[in-house]
Formats: C-alpha cells, structure tokens, sequence
C-alpha cells in the first residue's frame, strides 16, 4: 500500500528566494507526523507546497502514489488532502453553519459527516448560527478542524494548532488528533511546541535552514539531545543559550 | 409644492433610484469577489439598452430582445474576466481596475461601430396611458422599471444566500486562499460575478430605455451614478448596494425639486465625495470590521 503522503526532495520558495530545499518525508494512513523547527525553518513553507498554495521549484508530491505536485489547492480536496492553515482562515462574516457547508463545498455535504463534527466539537453545535469571526480563538480552532473534515479528507495538514490558544482548549483540540488517528486519517502537524507535538506523534521530522535535519519516532526524537536542546527548552536543565544553538 | 407634486418626484426618484440600483449591485458583486471596481459596468448599461433597440429594430419580438441583450451582455462580462482580466490575475489591483478602464473603451467604440452615433429609441414594454398611483401620475414604463428590479433584486437574494454558487461568492469575498483550501475554483466564482454584473447592467439598459431612448455613450454617466450608489451603501454589499442605489435616486429628485435640475448630475458626485471622506464603509456597510 502506498504512503497516505509522500514528498520528495521538494524545493519550495517565494519569487527567487528558496525557502525550503530538497526535504524528503513520507505519512503512512494513520499516522501522526510532527514537523519541528525554530521560527523561519520553512515548515510553514513546506505545508503550503503540499497544500498547492504555492508552486514547487522541484520534487514532488504524491497522494496514495498519485503525483499532485503543482495540483492547485481547490483540486486537491477531492483527491483527500485538507489544510487547516496557519492563522486558521475561517470565514470571519459567514456563520458556523456556512463555514462547515464550505469545507464540504468540493466533496458534497453528507449528514454523518456533520453530525461527528458536532459530536467531536459540541461547543460548535450550540453556535451553528454565530458568525465564525465571534467565536472565541479555541472555538475558531476547532471550527477550522471541523470545516477541514467536512471534506472527508484521508490526509489533513494541521499548522500551529495550538498558537496562542490556553492549556486546556489545547489539550480538547490534541484529544481529537488521537481520534483522527484511530479513523485512520494520515496527520502532519506543524507546531511550535515541540513537547506537545512529540507527546502526541507517531513519528517526526526536524528542519533547520529549509533542510530536514533529522527524523525518527516520536518517543526517539523527545529523548534526543539535540532536538530537547534546540526545540524542547531543556538540555540538562540548563537553558539554551544562542551559543548552543550556533554548535 | 403640491402633495402631488412631491409624489412626482418620489416616483421618479425612486424610478432612477432602481436603475441605480442594479447597476450598483453589478458594481458591488464583482468588487465583493474580486477586490476590483469594474469600470466597464457602466458599458454593461449601455449594451443592455443598445442591443434592445438593435435587436427590435430587426424585427425579434421585445421580450426575447431583451432576454437576448441580459444574456449577450452576461456573456461579455465573462469574455472580459476570462480574457482581459484573468491573464493579469496576478499582478495588483490597480492593474486591473485599469484593464477595465481599456474594457469600457473598447466596448465604446465597438458599439458606436456597430450601431452607429445615433440616439436610439426602444419601445415602451406595455401600450398604455400613464396610470395613477397614490396622486402621481406615473409611466407604465416606470412600473416595469421598479417591478423588474424588485425581481432582480429577490432573485440576486435567492442566489446570494441559499445557493451553492452564492455561497461560494461570499466564500470569495471573504478571502480567495481560504476559498481555494475548501475546494472552490475561485476563477470560475470570479467569473460568475463578472456575468452577473454583466445580466444586472443589461436590464437596468434595456428597461430605462424607452423612457430615456439610448445611444453608444450613454455608459459612462450611468457608471458614475452605479460607482456612487455602491459606495454610498458600502462596496461589497448587496443590500447596501439597493439602499444606496435607492437614496441616490431620491437624493436626486430632491436636487431638482428643491434646487435646480441643474444640479441633478452633481449630486452622485458630492455624494460620492461625501461617503469617501466621512464614511468609507457606507451607510449600511459593516464588513470592515468583521473580517478575521
């Protein structure tokens, strides 16, 4: 069986500047894979190549073994493949309801879809009538989860999930992951923090510079010197210094 | 004045206002999924009414004429997003907005060619004598005027709010990166409203028409009354489009009542003036503040 999503030695950039250079990483269904790096280390980048928001310069991107690379974004939902981007783009003056009818606007709108959104989500059911731009910020979040599996995606690219959201909402929102999982839906998380991404992966990858440095199991990865020096917060419990960083 | 008098000019206030109206809400649609004001709306107006009395003229029946110019003229409005607009899609707006500008000459001068530099008159839609209503007396012409753009009006609603197309069009006004990550082909949404536009534009032409008759240059003045209506009820906003369309029309009737029909023209340029320094968003427009 092939690989849920496999990129390929994928060069990616804005105009004349490349920003992520020849990364390699491959999800099987099921599988949670978190993508690490410091602010500007091209994971956000890397997403949006996948996602056909922006063109590759090289490589390739393949959907269970169908090359997509360069697929525009509003083509690749019926292949399987939903975002949920950074800063989470909901459609601020439609309300809840709409928002969830758009994210099945390519696949057609299916009744049990909706309803197991409702039922992974309650908080959405009680707003369905709410503009999205009123929810509060963990709301909007999982409305922006619940609008991408309206789409019955196979494979969902999730970035910064947890920015500026409080503990507990992140927590509920990480809960869900687990159980996107056990659907067998193929996870890329982008997050910031490592720790949490870790606790919750099958398997990860770390970039720096555009590269992807390093990969392994979750649990290797978490137990890594280098990644807990650069990513975790924590080497030996001495704070990380700019110097240790450099090294 | 006479109570009569008064309600002469509320009827032919709110006999502009409608037209003003559809060409606003031509003018609103595609700045709410594109960002651009279409400069060529105006010609859209002037092909409506052109075609009309082009068409009768050789001899088709009136209604199919006119169902005939709203079509012909969706269909330029598409041709003109298809291949004017969308080949620049990436450069900024300001390009396309003068793309537009080229557009409105363009379809100008064609008209001129085709049709010649002579006024043309349309006949009226229904035979008949002015009929009363509540005191004023008031052209059939007139009722078809405001009847037709009620309809159009219902209907755009319809589209806007409960349709697959609708909502994929105010998807698009929200933000087309968001539209695109759920699956909408944005270029076609585009598209659409530019043919909407294009349908709206047409029959306010080809309705005022037999009050008014018409002639290749009539697109300009109209595109300037449509451009403020829009921004007096706030771009981007269909019923803020109608409202605006509507007081414009009044506004203007009060000009002539009140002042001097000389000043009739000026009003939707103070106005437009007006809205822009004291209330960019419209009178009815809230979108500003609501976006993510």
């Amino acid at each position: 069986m092939p690989d849920a999503l496999e990129v390929v030695g994928l060069h990616a950039g804005y105009g004349r500047i490349l920003v992520v250079r020849d990364a390699s990483l491959r999800v099987e269904p099921g599988e949670v894979v978190a993508l690490l790096g410091s602010n500007g280390s091209g994971k956000s980048t890397l997403l949006k190549a996948v996602a056909g928001l922006l063109k590759p310069e090289a490589g390739a991107v393949r959907l269970f073994g169908k090359d997509v690379t360069g697929v525009p974004p509003e083509r690749l939902v019926s292949n399987g493949l939903a975002l949920v981007p950074e800063g989470r783009m909901l459609f601020g003056p439609l309300t809840v309801a709409e928002n969830l009818a758009l994210g099945a606007y390519a696949t057609g709108h299916v009744q049990e879809v909706l309803e197991r959104v409702l039922a992974l989500f309650p908080v959405l059911s009680a707003r369905l009538s709410q503009p999205a731009s009123t929810l509060s910020g963990g709301e909007q979040q999982m409305l922006a989860i619940g609008r991408a599996l309206m789409s019955r995606p196979r494979v969902m690219l999730l970035d910064e999930p947890s920015l500026g959201l409080a503990p507990r909402v992140v927590s509920d929102i990480f809960d869900v992951l687990d159980e996107l999982r056990s659907e067998g839906i193929a996870v890329v998380l982008v997050e910031q923090d490592a720790n949490l991404a870790l606790k919750h992966a099958d398997r990860g990858y770390v970039m720096r510079g555009g590269r992807i440095v390093m990969e392994g199991p979750a649990a290797d990865l978490r137990r890594n010197d280098d990644v807990r020096l650069a990513y975790l917060g924590s080497w030996h419990g001495k704070e990380p210094t700019d110097a240790d960083l450099e090294s | 004045m006479s109570t009569a008098d008064l309600l002469q000019f509320v009827a032919s206030g709110l006999q502009n206002g409608a037209i003003y109206a559809l060409m606003a809400l031509g003018f609103t649609l595609v700045f709410a999924s594109t960002g651009v004001i279409n400069f060529a709306q105006g010609e859209f107006f002037m092909l409506g009414g052109m075609l009309v009395a082009a068409e009768v003229a050789a001899g088709v029946p009136l209604g199919l004429a006119v169902a005939g110019a709203v079509a012909a003229t969706a269909a330029v409005g598409a041709l003109i997003e298809r291949f004017a607009l969308r080949p620049a899609r990436a450069s900024g707006a300001l390009t396309l907005i003068i793309i537009t500008i080229g557009c409105s000459m363009l379809l100008k001068s064609a008209a001129r060619h085709l049709f010649g530099p002579d006024e043309r008159a349309v006949p009226a839609f229904s035979e008949g004598e002015p009929v009363a209503v509540a005191g004023a007396m008031v052209q059939r012409q007139v009722l078809w005027v405001v009847g037709l753009t009620l309809l159009a009006a219902v209907a755009l609603t319809v589209l806007y709010r409960w349709t697959k197309l609708g909502l994929a069009m105010r998807a698009c006004s929200v933000s087309h990166d968001a539209a695109r990550i759920v699956g909408i082909d944005t270029a076609r949404v585009v598209m659409a409203s530019f043919a909407l536009a294009g349908a709206l534009g047409a029959l306010a032409g080809a309705v005022v028409a037999p009050v008014t008759q018409t002639a290749y240059d009539v697109g300009a003045r109209m595109g300037l009354k449509g451009f403020a209506a829009a921004v007096l009820g706030g771009l981007g906003d269909p019923v803020g489009a109608i409202v605006g369309g509507v007081v414009l029309g009044l506004l203007e009737s009060g000009a002539v009542a009140f002042v001097s029909g000389t000043y009739k023209d000026a009003v939707a340029l103070v106005v437009l003036l007006l809205v822009l320094v004291l209330r960019p968003q419209g009178i009815v427009g809230r979108h500003l503040g609501e976006k993510l």
